[in-house]
Formats: C-alpha cells, structure tokens, sequence
C-alpha cells in the first residue's frame, strides 16, 4: 500500500502530465471540429511543457542567478530555456492551424470535419456528371 | 581570408537562406522573389558541395556555434552522411526552383508568390538545419522550421483546389503530434544523460546500462520521427499533402522532406542510441521490419488503384520508404549502405516523377490519368522522363532504381532472409503494373479529339531532365553513389555498438 502511495506521490506531476497528455490527444483525435482539435493540441504540447519544467526542479533551488551565498542550491535552467523554444514553436504552429481554419471557413463555410469531407463528395459528383454531360 | 571563410562554411549553410528568406518577401514579385531564392539555392549547394568533397575522405567537420564548445555549445557536425544528404537537399531545391517558376507563376495566384518562395526556402533551410546539426534540441527547432513552412506551402495549392486547404491542416495536426512526441523522448533523453549533444549522449548511454526512462524515450524518438517519414501507419497525412500541393511543392518535398527523417532515423537510431541495449535491437526486428514489409505491399497495391497521377506518386512514396527502412532493420553494413543509396536514387526519381505530374497539370490542366490519353505523343520529351523515373521505381536495369534493389537484396540474402528478399523483389512487379497503367494510357491511346497539349517549356524540361540523367547516369556507374554510402554506412556502424554484440 506505502508502495503505491509512493509511486503516486513521489511521482504527482508525471502522473498530471500523463493525464493531461491524453486528455489533449484524445481531444486531438476524437473531435471533428477543426478549432476544438487545435485546442487539443495545445493541452498536448502544454503537457510537454510542464513535463520539462518540471523535470528541472531542484527540491530546495532557487532560481538559477549567482547569489553570494557559495551553498546555494539552483534548480536546472537548462530544460527550462529548452522548453521557451518549444512554447514558441507551439505558438507558431497554432497560428497557422488557426489561419488555415480561418480559410478553410471562408472557402466551405463550416469547419466541422464530416461536413467538409460530405461538401468534397458533393463537388466530386457533381464535377464527374458535368463531365459525363459534357461527353455525350 | 579565404580559410577564414572554408571554416566558416558549416554556419554558412544554414545563414545564407536563412537570411535571404525574408527579403524574398520583400522583394514582393513573382519574378523578383524567384531570382533571389533561385541565386540563394546556387549559393547554397555550392556550399554544399564544397563540404561534401571536404569530408569525402573520411574526416569529420566539428563547428562550435558562437564559439562555444561542445558539449556545452550548440555543434554543427559533419561526416560522409550529413554532407550525402545536405547535397541532396540542396541540390533539389536548386533543380526545384528553377523548376517553379513556370510551375508556380500557373498553379499560384501572383500576391502569394513572393511569400510562397520565402516559405520555400524557408522550407529548405530547416531540412538542412535537421541535416547539419549536432544537437539533438536543436534538430526540433530546424525540423519545426521546415514543417511549418511545409504546411504553408501545401495550403498555397488552395489556389486551384480548395482540398489543400484540409490536407495542409491534417498535416499539420500529425507533424505536430510527431514533432512533440520527438520532444517527449529528447526530455526523457535529457533526464537519463543529462546533456543533449548528440555524440555526448551517445557516450553516456554506453556505459549507463538498461532503463525504462531510456527505453520510453527510444520509443518516443522512433515514433515521432516515424511519423515525420510516413511510416506505415502512421503515413495518412502524405497523400492528400502530396497531391493537392502545388507541383514545385510535391516534387520538392517528396524528395526532400522524407529522406531527411530518414536521416534522422539513422543518426539517432546509430549515432546517438547506438543500440546499446537489446530493446532497441527487438524494436527494429519486430517492429519497423514487418511494418516497413507491409507498407511496401499496401503501398503499391492502393497506387495500383488510383487515377490521379499524384496520388498514385504519393502512394508509391509510401511503398519506396518502406525499401529505406528494411534496409535499416538489417542492422548490417550492406542493409545501411543500400538504404543510404535508395534515399538518394528515390530522391532523384521521385523528384523527376513528381516533376512530369506538374508539367501535366500545367499544360493539360489535369494529373488525372483517364483524362491523359494519348499525352505520350502530345509532349514526348516530358512522358520520356516520366519512362526514366517510372523504370527507376520499378527498378529496370540501367536505372538507379535497380541499383538500390540490388544492395538491398544482396543484403538480406546476407542475413540470410529469404523471404523478404522474395519479397523485395516480388514487390517490384507492383510498382511494374501502377506504372505500366500510366505508360500504357500515354502512349497506346489516342489523344482525344479536341485537345491540344503543348511540350512543357524548357525551364521545365532541363531539371526533370537532370534528374533523369542522374537517374541513368548513377544506374550505370554508381561508384560515386556507392562510394559514398558504404563510408557512411561504416561511419554509422562504427559510432553504434553493434560490433560488440
């Protein structure tokens, strides 16, 4: 029972990044709106980031500035300076995913995935008729 | 002044279009834009080339960023491999652009054309940012960079099909889940070693034993990155990509973009794991071999079943990244070295193919096959190269394409695996009927009455003819081709420790 309580105390922040990853990629994968995607998107990078700042975390350290003090403990700058790319990285890629929203949008007038895929089927049809019409 | 400028050839390479990207942008012209981003590509496999040539003989260019040095700093590393492919990113990007200018001034409206060369070039610098680096964080950051402009450049087909435009989106939604995946595991990297220089981790791990943070993290890289390269089955994103991207687009990333995940596969899988424990020998056995099998076969049997011509490419691409990662899977010197030829003979016909398929939709207004009868005649030097590149991915003697089937037979009769050698050559008899469908419907029908198909202009023409040259060319005398993979084979079995076992 200690054992248990320790694999999920000793271990609380691995635990809400896994819990927070899959709620984002199952968000990701299961909705067919386009922006409720990018929003699972998002909770999926967000955990990556916390994953890495937390991985950085010296018990006791203070932020990684040079004190006078020679036994100062600091925590790890290094996965955290890591992880400001990736959050930039992140921003970038859901501009774009929203922009091709947007345009997407304009051009089919929904963004909900099956009615997109059901207005591509339509065109589809429509085009090979013309086409047959056009032939005979 | 002159060997002040040689040492500074690595940065070179990713600075020049890193910086001459934006002024594409500001240049704001079709024609503008292209001459700058056609000089910079020059510019760039020059570069390129001059490397290649310094690390030939087996000697290993060692960068430090800013002047720190590794394993603090950020390290620009180049041996036999890096250079192979930094030339062969480079020099598709110089063929593509000269390429894209009839290409592109068809397929894309006139106000998105300064920003569309921009988004190119961006392109390129990223897959050779992936290519040069010595830094495994750094290798996210460049691979972000070409994927994001990737997606920019697949949604500029939304010009003549608005599909691009959800094609560029589930695009994206997997390259990202790839590329964060790819992150989980550099995080669960950093966390067993502690460092993130790709030869320093390597050091670490050999002598710091078996983990579940390291095994977590091999499983994270190979699946992030195995979606990167449309492994089977994580490829679903690639065939609408490929086929409603602008022609330039789909030729220049079909031979590009894969072959460097392929790279990356390869240098993290040796350089950096080393398969230092057992587990990841077991992933490749009978994980990656069995799927890149059956990707080769499900590949070639939906290709078979298409009518757009860029489709059935995309799917063939698929099929051709499988042959890559079976070589792989071997884990010998000949499986290495004929999956390092095969990245650069599919690159060179892939490139060619996807090529014909643009000049088709430029001066036929279509890539679909049924309504391409009788093309053969209409523009005859354009379906011969298509006849180069097609024989290529059949693998036809005389053609590189046989080349790499020969390496990569010859390998698993080595290990002594029959049947997949059976398979390998079973498979080409696939690519023999998706090819031969087209061949027979350009050049056996008649063109329908009515329509009028002129040749393709002659800045088209002259790149898909280079590569179909080099298609023949290094199918008849691959010494070169060869030479240079067999060093970089032996380079990446020499950094793993898979002599030891």
């Amino acid at each position: 029972m200690d054992d248990i309580l320790n694999l999920i105390t000793g271990h609380f922040n691995y635990w809400m990044v896994i819990v927070l990853m899959m709620v984002g990629l199952y968000i990701t994968i299961s909705r067919g709106n386009l922006v409720k995607k990018i929003v699972g998107l998002n909770l999926f990078q967000s955990s990556v980031f916390m994953f890495y700042i937390s991985m950085g975390k010296v018990s006791g350290g203070t932020a990684p500035i040079l004190t006078d003090n020679p036994d100062e403990i600091y925590s790890n700058p290094l996965p955290h300076v890591l992880i400001l790319t990736a959050i930039v990285v992140g921003i970038s890629t859901t501009a774009l995913a929203l922009a091709l929203t947007v345009r997407i949008h304009e051009s089919y007038g929904t963004i909900e995935e099956d009615e997109i895929l059901e207005i591509d089927h339509k065109t589809d049809q429509a085009l090979d008729a013309a086409e047959n019409e056009a032939a005979n | 002044m002159q060997n002040a400028l040689v040492a500074q050839l690595p940065i070179l390479q990713i600075i020049v279009p890193l910086i001459a990207a934006p002024f594409c942008a500001l240049l704001a012209g079709g024609n503008r834009s292209w001459a700058m981003a056609f000089a910079t590509s020059l510019v760039t496999f020059a570069i390129a080339v001059s490397l290649f040539l310094s690390v030939l003989n087996g000697t290993v260019i060692s960068y430090a960023l800013g002047g720190w040095a590794p394993p603090l700093g950020i390290e620009y590393r180049i041996d036999v491999l890096n250079a192979f492919v930094l030339v062969i990113v480079s020099g598709v990007g110089a063929l593509t652009l000269l390429y894209a200018r009839a290409s592109v001034a068809h397929e894309v409206a006139p106000r998105h054309q300064g920003l569309f060369y921009t988004a190119l070039i961006l392109c390129m610098t990223g897959l050779l940012g992936v290519t040069i680096t010595g830094d495994a964080f750094n290798v996210f950051v460049f691979l972000e960079i070409s994927s994001l402009s990737t997606y920019a450049l697949v949604a500029t087909g939304a010009d003549r099909d608005r599909r691009a435009l959800t094609a560029s989106y589930n695009y994206l939604i997997m390259g990202t889940i790839g590329a964060t995946f790819f992150v989980i595991g550099l995080g669960l990297l950093l966390m067993t070693t502690g460092t993130l220089n790709m030869a320093d981790i390597a050091h670490r791990l050999v002598d710091g034993g078996d983990s579940r943070t390291l095994r977590m993290g091999f499983a994270f890289i190979v699946v992030g990155i195995g979606l990167k390269l449309a492994m089977f089955p994580l490829h679903l994103w690639l065939p609408n990509a490929y086929t409603y991207a602008p022609s330039a687009v789909s030729a220049f990333v079909a031979a590009t973009s894969t072959k460097v995940a392929v790279y990356m596969m390869l240098r993290f899988l040796f350089t950096v794991f080393g398969f230092s424990i057992p587990f990841e020998v077991d992933v490749m056995h009978y994980l990656v071999l069995p799927l890149a099998l059956v990707g080769i076969v499900a590949g070639s049997v939906v290709a078979i079943f298409q009518d757009n011509l860029k489709r059935l490419l995309a799917y063939s691409s698929i099929s051709q990244i499988g042959y890559m990662l079976v070589g792989i899977s071997f884990l010998s010197h000949d499986g290495l070295m004929a999956s390092i030829i095969h990245l650069f003979n599919h690159a060179v016909a892939k490139a060619t193919l996807f090529m014909v398929a643009g000049a088709y939709v430029m001066q036929a207004g279509t890539s679909s096959i049924s309504k391409l009868h009788g093309v053969g005649r209409d523009m005859p030097y354009t379906t011969a190269a298509f006849l180069v590149g097609g024989f290529s991915l059949i693998g036809v003697p005389l053609t590189v394409g046989f080349i790499s089937k020969w390496y990569l037979v010859q390998a698993a009769i080595a290990e002594g695996w029959w049947p997949v050698a059976a398979l390998i050559v079973g498979s080409s008899l696939l690519a023999i009927a998706y090819i031969w469908r087209f061949v027979e419907v350009a050049y056996m029908h008649p063109t329908p009455t009515g329509v009028i198909r002129k040749e393709a202009p002659l800045t088209m023409l002259i790149p898909m003819w280079i590569f179909a040259g080099l298609s023949l060319y290094f199918g008849i005398d691959a010494s070169l081709t060869s030479q240079a993979a067999s060093r970089a084979a032996s380079g990446l079995i020499a950094a793993s420790s898979l002599i030891w076992q």
